[in-house]
């Protein structure tokens, strides 16, 4: 029924709703201080956001939200009614819950169940902290007043099962411990023994009813019978004063849950949040790249750039049907209005696509906060340039690396506090990102005040690798973008955060498949920086066009470093292999681009020793040079770049394909992976390495 | 029989076991291929040759926007080529593999038909042992005393082929 896709698109936007309060929860949080002098405005915020969720969540019937949600919710109350100071305790609660509810409305969104005991941990932390001031227990708080002490009758109905002998327990222990709660009366039944001959004297046949009276709570009950939870049947019930039995989840689901799981059912719980997060941040990566918001301003200019490309049109249409014939001037200025219009409906298609990376930087907030508490530092996080645009898709894919990248800086970066006391720092330890716009790129910048790279352990390491030859002479540069290179760590101590060598080379190759390249600058004892550089958008490059036969390649502009015109005296054989040509003062290996593609060139042979004098693109990648001979230069024009793997499969060297202003298909050329996976021993024949 | 089938075919046009086929020759034989995968059909115009692609694939071309690969079925099929001429057509269709779909086009000598065939009369193929490699032949069908060729384009023209050849290539290479 049409009610169901109704009600899924309201879930949807409920979802949607709360992940935004889940947002600005996290963020008011992060801004929080122990102590009275908290602005109320934050308090009142995160108050806001917890209780739309939990009035949400109960509307939709997601009472296991709800229930959790209204412990939060209750503690925050207090705290903006001056009733509780806010400490650094509940802080991590709050924080932990927010975690919390992420995850259980990421399990609602995949249509799993939620596990109860993922959160029995928090809630019973919370439930702790609601107690602790239970003189004044909340009226309308069904579920925490089961929990709180209140003098009255409970009626318990225990049966072990026949092993619980086996395991060590003795039942009248429990009811030793049952008895310092308060006036008890045990009377035992029988129902289920057996007859003589069939008795096992080490079986246990026997049930019973329990009738305890005091200031008791639940919870004081169930853990007198914690060590049999699992092999007996136990329900524990109130008569009297509050008729009701506990009717929340929280009070039924320990008992029931642990009738089944018996002693790990903690460590289990807290094994479940962490299991239960994963496919939760899955399935919100999954749901993301789905849609996007957009704000208004970007669509009212891309809908006023469609209005002026209407009135373009009709302006041509005029010109071209005029009376005597085409008005060929107005014709001409129309279509170069028409082409400014055009480009710029481009361009603001393409800012749909950009966000600003501000929710990103945002997320470290808490990672550093984490982080830094786990291992005993002080930093402070400094964001700048959160609203520097980037392209969604480059945005979501960063995600990782930058995360491996604050990492890093956390664990190895910056020292502790004694340390960088010693060394004449401040104890506390400076964290900056930043994003800025520089040339055609997006900077993406990681810098710490920390220790910076150590050069001897590097070169060290690099060496034991077998990276480099003890010999070679490198530049400080050099030897910092060694880091960079596969299986390379110095860490001594793998550690929790960082430090099993899959990290850098995994981080550069994510950048670099995303087109862009990663420097680290470093000075000992002054910290390092990480400079991640980034093209605008990936849909659209800026593009050099070049002849080869009778097709047409595509270098992205940004990976040429120059082209010359080369002699043939210039370009020397190597190995009656490869070729180099001796550029300036370095020496750069050469190819032909057909060669490279193992083209079936239609244009006769000509190799570049017997030409007058050759086109050599040089072109740089992870700063490694390369020349490709090419037969002409063509156009540079922006491409959209198009997928070759859609219909048929990627292409080594080629990173997509486009089409030009002629409706032809043109190949564009992926340097970084020309560059890294040529195998120039084998000179015409260079993709020898594609097979192995 | 195959007449008077065909007639009833004709007559029972949703009837359930039929299905329309699109026919086109190669090298004198007709060959069959199944209509809902076709999504058009286009005179040859110049493709765009890719890097270290098997030999039958000629290269890519821009189909709507869409960059498309072209195989020539000829080569495919390693009949001896021919020069293209005015009835060479490029049929483009849809082919299903394990993971996912593609648009491909294939080069043919000339479309010719549609045909509407009953499923249940297509004939299994003969035995030929093993020189003739077969499995991308759906089966047999006779129309008008002619027989016709049912492709199963989703076997024909599987990419794990594609990149098996330019594996193959890739190690005759080096």
């Amino acid at each position: 029924m049409s009610l169901d896709m109704d009600m899924q698109e309201i879930h949807a936007v409920f979802f949607e709703e709360s992940a935004e309060g889940l947002d600005a929860m996290e963020a008011g949080l992060l801004g929080l201080s122990p102590g009275r002098d908290n602005d109320p405005e934050i308090i009142n915020t995160i108050f806001r956001a917890a209780h739309s969720i939990k009035g949400g969540a109960a509307t939709f019937g997601f009472l296991a939200i709800s229930n959790f949600t209204h412990g939060v919710e209750t503690l925050l109350d207090q705290v903006r009614s001056n009733e509780r100071v806010v400490t650094d305790e509940l802080i991590e609660v709050w924080l932990a819950s927010v975690d919390a509810i992420r995850d259980m409305l990421a399990c609602l969104q995949d249509n799993a169940d939620i596990d109860p005991m993922a959160v029995a941990d928090l809630q019973k932390q919370i439930d702790e902290l609601l107690q602790g001031d239970s003189a004044k227990p909340e009226d309308d708080d069904v579920e925490e007043e089961s929990e709180a002490a209140t003098a009255g009758l409970w009626r318990i109905h225990f049966a072990p099962h026949e092993e619980v002998l086996k395991t060590g327990n003795e039942p009248s222990r429990i009811f030793r411990e049952l008895k310092e709660l308060g006036e008890l009366t045990v009377v035992a039944t029988l129902s289920s023994a057996v007859e003589f001959d069939a008795l096992d004297p080490e079986h246990c046949h026997t049930a019973w009813d329990l009738e305890l009276r005091g200031e008791v709570t639940q919870a004081a009950i169930e853990e007198a019978f914690d060590w049999v939870s699992g092999q007996c049947e136990l329900t524990i019930e109130q008569v009297g004063g509050h008729s009701a039995t506990p009717s929340a989840p929280s009070a039924a689901m320990p008992a029931a849950a642990s009738a089944q799981m018996p002693a790990e059912t903690k460590s289990e719980a807290k094994s479940a949040a962490p299991a239960a997060a994963k496919p939760a941040s899955n399935g919100n990566s999954n749901k993301d790249s789905g849609s996007i918001r957009v704000s208004i301003d970007k669509i009212d200019s891309l809908l006023n750039l469609v209005g002026e490309l209407v009135i373009t049109q009709s302006m041509l249409a005029r010109f071209g049907d005029g009376e005597g014939g085409a008005n060929t001037q107005g014709l001409r200025d129309g279509l170069m209005v028409l082409e400014r219009h055009t480009r710029e409906l481009q361009e603001s298609a393409m800012q749909i696509r950009m966000l600003p990376i501000g929710a990103s930087f945002s997320r470290f907030k808490r990672l550093v906060r984490d982080i830094s508490s786990k291992l005993g530092k002080k930093v402070e996080l400094k964001l700048s340039g959160e609203n520097t645009e980037l392209d969604k898709t480059v945005l979501e894919k960063m995600s990782d690396p930058l995360v491996h990248l604050v990492r890093n800086s956390l664990d190895h970066g910056i020292e502790m506090p004694d340390v960088r006391k010693a060394a004449g720092k401040p104890e506390t330890g400076t964290l900056h990102l930043s994003a800025y716009h520089e040339g055609g790129n997006i900077v993406i910048q990681v810098e710490d005040d920390g220790a910076g790279l150590n050069k001897e352990r590097i070169l060290a390491k690099a060496v034991e690798r077998g990276l480099i030859s003890a010999s070679d002479q490198l530049t400080d540069d050099q030897i910092h973008n060694l880091i960079f290179q596969a299986g390379f760590s110095t860490a001594d101590q793998v550690s929790d955060l960082s430090g099993r060598g899959v990290g850098m080379d995994v981080v550069r190759r994510n950048i670099t498949d995303l087109g862009g390249r990663i420097d680290v600058q470093s000075k000992p004892g002054k910290g390092s920086t990480l400079k991640i550089r980034l093209p605008l958008t990936l849909a659209i490059l800026d593009g050099q066009l070049v002849a080869v036969g009778n097709d047409v390649y595509i270098f992205s502009l940004l990976s040429i470093v120059e082209t010359v015109l080369v002699f043939p005296s210039e370009v020397s054989g190597l190995v009656g292999k490869g070729s180099v040509y001796r550029l300036r003062d370095e020496y750069i290996p050469v190819i032909r681009l057909s060669d490279a593609f193992r083209l079936n060139n239609k244009l006769q042979p000509k190799t570049y020793l017997e030409r007058e004098g050759e086109l050599l693109v040089v072109v740089e990648s992870d700063g490694k040079k390369m020349g490709l001979f090419v037969d002409e230069l063509l156009d540079q024009q922006q491409v959209v770049i198009k997928s070759l793997e859609e219909n048929y499969m990627p292409v080594q060297g080629l990173a997509g394909a486009t089409i030009l202003g002629d409706g032809n298909v043109a190949l564009i050329i992926d340097v970084p992976s020309l560059v890294h996976n040529m195998d120039f021993n084998s000179g015409g024949n260079a993709e020898k390495s594609d097979a192995a | 029989m195959s007449s008077d089938n065909m007639a009833n075919a004709n007559v029972d046009l949703l009837h359930a076991d039929t299905n329309q086929f699109l026919t086109f020759m190669l090298n004198g034989e007709e060959y069959g291929v199944e209509i809902l995968r076709v999504q058009g059909i286009q005179g040859w115009d110049t493709v765009t040759p890719i890097p270290k692609a098997p030999e039958y694939v000629l290269g890519v071309m821009n189909l709507r926007g869409a960059i498309v690969p072209i195989i020539d079925l000829r080569k495919r099929f390693h009949m001896e080529s021919i020069p293209f001429g005015p009835t060479t057509v490029i049929i483009v269709v849809k082919v299903e593999n394990s993971d996912k779909s593609r648009t491909i086009g294939m080069v043919v000598d000339a479309v010719s038909e549609v045909y509407r065939l009953d499923e249940n009369l297509v004939q299994p193929l003969p035995e030929f042992g093993g020189n003739i490699s077969t499995d991308f032949i759906k089966g047999l069908s006779t129309v008008d005393e002619k027989m016709l060729i049912l492709l199963d384009i989703d076997r024909l023209i599987s990419i794990r082929d594609v990149e098996g050849e330019a594996a193959k290539l890739a190690a005759q290479a080096s």
